[in-house]
């Protein structure tokens, strides 16, 4: 395929964040050029494949049965000890799709193409092409070749192992206490109990400041999946492989497909554009970090900076000044909610597993819901500090 | 000394880019690449991989 050399805008990475705001892009009249490396869209997943309907309602689709494969109405915790906390979300809204992520991406790509926007595959961005301080376009590694490609911005898009900010100096390293280690099975023949709930399981000893999750997708199909901390000793698959080991629940169950990721936990990163360039989702470490999602903020990023983006280019004005404007409509938007979620995530990690215990048997599920959105935290302190007073002493600086 | 990576083991995630320090690491489709000029040999991405295919060499 042969491709033009200049565009107003070239998206580097086909992930939902990338596609999103490649098609808001192009539904503008800007001629978008998505590139990726990798030789198919959305595989290999890093994914334990959760979508909630907020953010499916914002892609504009409706929940379709070649990826929507099981519809969620809430979820059930299990604690360290084994205490089973139901939450029950159907009334509340708050329902979602486990999905199959392969065949979403790819539509959602098919929707940006229909918009306009081209896709490149199997093309590796190697550098940035820059003037004046300013990216003015990518070079390119494809078909043994390399080639250059001009755009008026870019837009780094290229996940958890994005390189595209820290060619523009944007730093972008992520501490190790300050990310997860993702493993996972997809799983056939396991026994499901409720396939409209989420499992999610707690414990040092089962997921080291993380969980254990079985995500159905069908009525015996599921992602079955760990995170733990990023500096732990031991892998993630030696904890996932211990505890299904265990469990006879999957004794009959064997693995279809194996997946890992690294999670980013952490604030997002501080600036999020240069001249010619910004920076979304993933790569701008835009993750919930309570339950490590990332596609709907990736998404919706995505449509904030082609708003903003498609002005700039307009105007003729694509100073990191101008688009400045996107860094700063993403936190008014979701920047606040994910800084309250951070400080969640940081009371949880430092709860021993008695005290997660406590907090189990005293706090309303009503309210365990509302920590993934960053609320209702002093609830659970206060919970906590009353059952525990020797909790005081941590726990009451997360009262302020 | 620098980080090596184990193509058995590893499931190319690319976990080891994002927590390099010196930008050495590079996930190219189903490649993990290692500048060994650049690797300081901090042992981030053997800590992080969740397959335990980083390993630092001698």
């Amino acid at each position: 395929m042969k491709y033009d050399k200049e565009w107003d805008v070239i998206v580097v990475g086909a992930g939902p964040g990338g596609s999103k705001c490649a098609h808001e892009f192009a539904k503008r009249g800007m001629k978008t050029l998505v590139i990726d490396k990798k030789q198919e869209i959305g595989a290999p997943k890093r994914c334990g494949e959760g979508l909630s309907m907020r953010w499916i309602r914002i892609t504009g689709q409706k929940p379709n049965p070649k990826w929507a494969l099981q519809e969620i109405r809430g979820a059930v915790l299990i604690s360290p000890r084994g205490k089973k906390v139901v939450i029950d979300t159907s009334k509340t809204g708050q329902t979602g799709y486990i999905i199959e992520r392969k065949m979403w991406e790819k539509e959602l790509a098919a929707e940006a193409i229909r918009s306009g926007a081209k896709y490149m595959l199997k093309a590796n961005v190697i550098d940035l092409i820059k003037e004046d301080d300013t990216v003015k376009g990518v070079v390119v590694e494809r078909d043994g070749k390399e080639e250059q490609y001009f755009s008026k911005i870019v837009i780094a898009a290229d996940g958890v192992d994005s390189r595209i900010a820290r060619m523009a100096g944007i730093q972008t390293t992520i501490p190790l206490t300050e990310c997860d280690s993702g493993y996972q099975y997809e799983m056939a023949n396991v026994p499901i109990e409720d396939p409209y709930k989420m499992e999610l399981y707690f414990g040092k000893e089962v997921a080291p400041r993380g969980y254990i999750w079985v995500f159905p997708k069908g009525k015996d199909i599921a992602n079955v999946g760990i995170g733990i901390i990023g500096s732990s000793e031991k892998t993630a698959k030696f904890y996932l492989d211990r505890w299904l080991e265990n469990n006879s629940r999957f004794k009959d169950a064997s693995i279809i497909e194996i997946n890992a990721g690294v999670i980013p936990v952490c604030a997002p990163i501080e600036t999020m554009v240069a001249n010619g360039l910004m920076v979304i989702g993933d790569a701008a470490r835009m993750i919930n970090p309570i339950h490590g999602g990332g596609i709907g903020s990736a998404m919706e990023a995505g449509i904030i900076a082609a708003e903003v983006g498609a002005n700039a280019i307009r105007e003729g004005d694509v100073t990191r000044d101008r688009l400045m404007e996107y860094q700063k409509r993403w936190h008014e938007v979701r920047g606040k909610e994910f800084e309250r979620i951070l400080k969640v995530r940081k009371f949880f990690e430092k709860l021993s597993d008695e005290q997660m215990e406590i907090i189990a048997d005293a706090v309303d599920p009503k309210v365990l819901v509302e920590l993934g959105h960053g609320k209702g935290l002093a609830t659970v302190v206060k919970a906590l500090i009353k059952a525990s007073p020797s909790a005081a002493k941590f726990a009451m600086s997360f009262l302020k | 000394m620098v980080a090596v990576n184990n193509r058995e083991k590893c499931l190319y995630c690319g976990g080891c880019v994002s927590v390099c320090p010196v930008m050495a690491i590079e996930l190219k489709e189903t490649q993990i690449v290692i500048d060994k000029d650049k690797c300081i040999n901090c042992g981030a991405c053997v800590r992080v991989c969740p397959v335990g295919a980083m390993e630092v060499k001698k």
